[in-house]
């Protein structure tokens, strides 16, 4: 193995590597769709999102210069469109899917429009900690640069956890996912816990996205995202509303997402396109398995128009 | 409300005859739904307009080149309706689930595997009669993109899998399927840039409507939204989907084989975008390749969407939208606006049309009552 070249073993490194980079943005838009939806709204908007965010993100960016500031602004413009959901959604009579459904088209097609200058230049990206330096082999450093939204998002993770189980703040955004009755006799307004959730889960999915555009894969174009927001959506169902749940889940399915690329690197070619679904089929087979049409799914919040 | 209170309140009208609360009264409902979606529309264009005045164009010429563009000319009106034409199979994707209380929103992906289908058919019978390629094509094009859309059905029906969720992801798969078949086994050799299948030859291509240069996949369009009107309106079938759709419950206690139902209602909605698939190649492209994923597919969900779910009304508002989209290029050209123009303005026409929901029954003046 000195000679630098490890053969098949190149698929299960970048597998791994890609669990890492890959995952992220799923990470992120899980996590935030997980706050959402355990308030007992669900926000399908979340891959127009991402777009946003990784647009916005690349364009703080480059006109600032600061990585940096372009994830926070990519954050903001997440929160702002999660309270537009959030706004249209508390009038009475709406659909909250049906919202979904058109901020993502608002949200692609607006990234689409802002972003048309922004596909020539060149923006700062975020820096990577190298967790390879150990290693002499170059597959195994590149599989271990790891981004510290990754490890934000995987601290992230049990924080939620633990706040969901814990804090004040938890145990109001599962109330009013729960019993929105029961919120409302505490005295509290449910319009506005759920308000403040999806914009929290607005601004996690406008953080995924600026991974995305600003690490991996490091630039602005049209097809940057193609349904990972929407992939996302489907993993929290799969991840039964548990923060813990969803790191796993992301991880797998960044995984999922590396397989095409990394056959592809030692020369297998022929099913590209298919490999490139394998996040897709992966979701489809999973929801399929742990779904039943006889009981409502174990965790899922009471007042989620999905699973009623 | 009763026939006791319309007919009092007919006597009403009749005594005061100014006012006519009758009439409004019966039809307050039906104006609901044109001046609602209409008001959303206006509000949706109004703000498109401030947007991009935003970028210092002026929106006057925004709307003078929106409508020029759309309706202004023969030639805009062909190519109009050239756009209309899958929008209303795509739409009626959306719209005949919808009716069961299903949202579907995967028109796009039912459209590549009927336009996959159709183009497989074709190749198949080459040196056949063209009529016979086409019926088969047609039967190809609906069969594919049908069974799409019943898996995403059955899905729901058999392992309570989201509908929603799974017939989205149904379309990258579909998409997937399209490239690597396209890249792959049904690729043309001769197609150096653009990987695409075979040509299915000019002769079988269904043409245009004569003294015209739009295809008969409007035709098409038109015929598969009225018989969706008659089937969901008037017929039995139709009845008990509505009544599956307002109350599951109710469906099974009277003994409606819902699951049937389910299946029956998204295998036609599939195969009415499967359809679309088909016309597209047929009449357009002439070949599969990946130009077909042009978004037909979602913009027909905002079709629906603002048709209210009604097959009829998806006629005039598939030809609004592809009006919309006819008009980009003109924009492109004439005001230097980016081709997602069309994506935002649809994304504003769909929050608005959405919020506007909260209107319903609200509006005083159209109750009857001052």
């Amino acid at each position: 193995m000195a000679d630098g070249s490890i053969g098949f073993w190149t698929v299960p490194l970048a597998v791994l590597g890609g669990a890492i980079r890959v995952s992220t943005p799923f990470l992120f838009v899980s996590l935030g769709e997980c706050i959402t939806e355990r308030s007992g709204r669900i926000n399908l908007g979340l891959e127009g999102t991402l777009v946003m965010g990784a647009m916005s993100a690349y364009g703080i960016s480059y006109l600032s210069g600061s990585p940096w500031l372009g994830v926070l602004a990519a954050g903001i413009t997440g929160a702002m469109l999660g309270a537009l959901h959030a706004g249209i959604c508390s009038l009475p009579r709406v659909n909250d899917i049906a919202v979904g459904i058109a901020l993502m088209l608002f949200g692609t097609g607006l990234a689409f429009y802002l972003g048309k200058p922004l596909i020539e230049p060149t923006a700062p990206r975020l820096p990577a900690i190298d967790f390879g330096w150990w290693s002499d082999i170059p597959q195994v450093r590149a599989a271990l640069r790891v981004n510290v939204l990754f490890l934000i998002g995987v601290a992230l993770a049990p924080i939620l956890y633990w706040a969901f189980r814990t804090t004040r703040w938890g145990l109001l955004i599962r109330t009013a996912g729960e019993s929105s009755d029961a919120a409302r006799a505490m005295g509290h307004s449910v319009l506005l816990i759920r308000l403040r959730a999806t914009m929290v889960g607005g601004f996690l999915a406008g953080v995924g996205g600026s991974f995305l555009s600003l690490f991996y894969p490091g630039s602005w174009n049209e097809g940057l995202s193609s349904g990972q927001g929407i992939t996302a959506v489907a993993l929290v169902i799969f991840a039964r509303w548990d923060p813990l749940l969803c790191l796993w889940a992301s991880l797998a399915f960044g995984g999922a997402a590396a397989l095409g690329p990394a056959l592809q690197s030692v020369g297998v070619t022929s099913g590209y396109h298919l490999f490139n679904a394998a996040p897709y089929i992966l979701t489809l087979a999973i929801m399929i398995i742990t779904c039943s049409p006889k009981r409502t799914l174990t965790g899922a919040p009471a007042e989620l128009s999905i699973t009623r | 409300m009763t026939t006791e209170a319309a007919d009092a309140a007919e006597t009403v009208g009749a005594i005061a005859p100014a006012a006519d609360p009758g009439f409004l009264q019966r039809y307050g409902g039906a104006i609901e739904y044109v001046l609602i979606p209409g008001a959303a529309l206006v509000g949706a264009l109004v703000v498109f307009g401030i947007f991009v005045m935003l970028f210092g164009k002026n929106p006057l010429d925004l709307y003078f080149y929106m409508y020029y563009g759309a309706f202004g000319t023969w030639f805009s009106w062909q190519n109009t309706l050239t756009r209309a034409a899958p929008l209303i199979l795509t739409a009626l994707c959306t719209a005949l689930p919808a009716q069961l209380g299903m949202v579907i929103i995967g028109g796009e992906g039912a459209l590549l595997i009927g336009a996959l289908s159709a183009t497989s058919a074709a190749l198949a019978l080459q040196g056949m009669p063209p009529l016979v390629v086409q019926i088969a094509m047609v039967c190809a094009g609906v069969i594919g993109g049908g069974l799409w859309i019943m898996l995403a059905g059955g899905l729901r029906q058999y392992r309570g899998v989201n509908e929603t969720i799974s017939s989205l992801l149904l379309v990258y798969i579909a998409l997937a399927i399209l490239n690597h078949l396209v890249e792959g086994a049904m690729r043309d050799p001769a197609s150096l840039n653009k990987p695409s299948t075979r040509e299915i030859g000019a002769a079988n291509m269904i043409g245009t409507i004569p003294g015209t240069d739009v295809h008969w996949g409007l035709v098409f369009g038109l015929i598969a939204a009225i018989a969706a009107y008659i089937l969901i309106h008037h017929t039995v079938f139709g009845f008990a989907a509505r009544v599956a759709g307002g109350n599951i419950r109710a469906a099974k206690i009277v003994g409606l084989g819902v699951s049937k139902l389910i299946l029956t209602v998204c295998f036609l909605a599939g195969g009415a975008a499967g359809l679309a698939g088909m016309v597209e190649v047929a009449a357009v492209q002439g070949r599969t390749n990946a130009n077909l994923a042009a978004g037909y597919g979602f913009t027909g969900i905002l079709v629906a969407f603002l048709a209210r779910q009604n097959p009829l009304a998806i006629i005039p508002v598939a030809i609004l939208l592809g009006g919309i989209s006819a008009s980009g290029g003109l924009l492109q050209r004439r005001l230097g606006l980016p081709d997602a123009s069309v994506l935002v303005l649809q994304g504003i026409i769909f929050v608005f049309v959405l919020a506007s929901d909260a209107l319903y029954g609200r509006i005083g003046f159209l109750k009857g009552k001052s």
